[in-house]
């Protein structure tokens, strides 16, 4: 122990004063996440609106935490949500469950459900943080309809998967743009 | 309480009211309650980089009778909800309950004998707050809307009843979008999924169909 030992300890006091402030004014400002930030999810569409979701339920399988709800149903001529057989009748998931592990994400054959980097999710009630499928479902894009209608962009669902970003051109999404999440906001 | 349930409301007490919960939301005093990792981004938001002391609340109170706010951080097991439920007892009111992370709010994924499901078995929550864990952002998120509710709070059983005569149900946005300086609220508001603005989504599980199941 030295004698200024004391007055040393003040220094760094007083050097800190005119060190950049480290803290972040978050509800004022905005600071995103890290662009892949597991956040909540989304259920994406097709170029035509139509819903990739075809209600196999892996995603439900996958789930550690028993977090995930899914029904499928059938398509109808008359009545169709999704190319192809089936789609998700109703799809449910619990944020209260929810660990954003991904799994689901991993499972889903159609890269219909994705993970989104928004968060601020805190509410007051239980209820409301079952997500349904209304809250889940993507926003309409451009060149996109609400379901159900037909198959817009080719005879069966073979020519979704083969052919998606060339049909998602077709429809007017530009390039460089997709139509499966939302815009990924990376750390300036 | 005391005056306030006795007198008619009026002109006098509907002021008394906002001052008295600008007071108790410009401080609310949290009570650590840190059981699992969900404290570690607790302590972090209590750091210099998140700053809870923004917001008057930088001391994480270990006595429970000078806290206002519990904040429960982690699994809850079933050994531990007494103890909590005793904490819980000793805060003096008005005290408020903020459940962080799934593992408080529901058990996450710790479905078994030996976690409570959900620390509203054992207290009543005033926010739930779903992450594993959440970030410090969503933290301060859940306590802005926190917040807000507080500043909401009828004071008095006359006043209670006058605001549910109203009907009016709370609204609460995403804090970026609530406290958005004027020039960056647009450029917000454009990332946030459309559904999450409005503060209630369009759609949540009628009781009717949870009853059919």
């Amino acid at each position: 122990m030295g004698m200024f030992d004391p007055l040393k300890g003040f220094g760094v006091t007083f050097a800190t004063m005119f060190k950049k402030v480290v803290t972040e004014q978050y509800p004022e400002d905005f600071y995103p996440s890290a662009p892949r930030w597991h956040g909540r999810h989304q259920l994406n569409r097709h170029p035509d609106g139509l819903e990739k979701c075809v209600g196999c339920e892996l995603c439900a399988w996958a789930c550690p935490a028993d977090a995930i709800f899914v029904e499928g149903a059938d398509n109808t001529e008359e009545e169709r949500y999704s190319p192809g057989e089936r789609y998700g009748f109703d799809y449910q998931i619990n944020y209260l469950r929810c660990i954003g592990c991904g799994l689901c994400i991993e499972a889903c054959p159609t890269r219909s459900l994705t993970m989104v980097n928004f968060y601020e999710l805190a509410d007051d009630d239980r209820r409301k943080l079952i997500y349904t499928k209304e809250d889940l479902m993507a926003p309409l894009l451009p060149g996109m309809e609400e379901p159900p209608h037909p198959m817009r962009l080719g005879e069966n669902e073979q020519d979704y998967y083969v052919q998606g970003p060339e049909l998602a051109r077709g429809r007017g999404v530009p390039e460089g743009e997709t139509v499966e999440t939302s815009k990924e906001e990376a750390i300036q | 309480m005391g005056l306030e349930e006795k007198l008619p409301s009026g002109v006098l007490l509907a002021s008394v009211e906002k001052l008295a919960n600008w007071s108790r939301q410009s401080s609310l005093w949290p009570a650590t309650f840190g059981l699992a990792c969900c404290a570690i981004e607790m302590m972090t938001s209590g750091g210099p980089r998140y700053d809870l002391s923004r917001f008057g609340m930088e001391v994480f109170r270990a006595s429970p009778r000078q806290a206002d706010l519990m904040i429960v951080a982690g699994r809850v097991s079933q050994k531990m909800a007494p103890v909590l439920r005793q904490i819980y007892d000793q805060m003096s009111e008005p005290k408020w309950v903020l459940s962080m992370g799934v593992c408080a709010s529901s058990g996450g994924m710790f479905n078994n004998y030996a976690i409570v499901q959900g620390v509203d078995h054992i207290v009543p929550v005033d926010m739930y707050l779903p992450g594993c864990p959440p970030r410090p952002e969503m933290l301060i998120d859940a306590i802005m809307k926190l917040h807000e509710k507080i500043k909401h709070e009828p004071m008095g059983p006359n006043r209670a009843k006058l605001k549910a005569e109203k009907g009016e149900e709370l609204a609460l946005p995403p804090s970026s979008v609530a406290h958005a300086s004027a020039k960056t609220r647009d450029e917000r508001l454009r990332t946030v999924p459309p559904n999450e603005v409005e503060g209630k989504r369009s759609s949540t599980i009628p009781l009717q169909l949870l009853e059919e199941r």
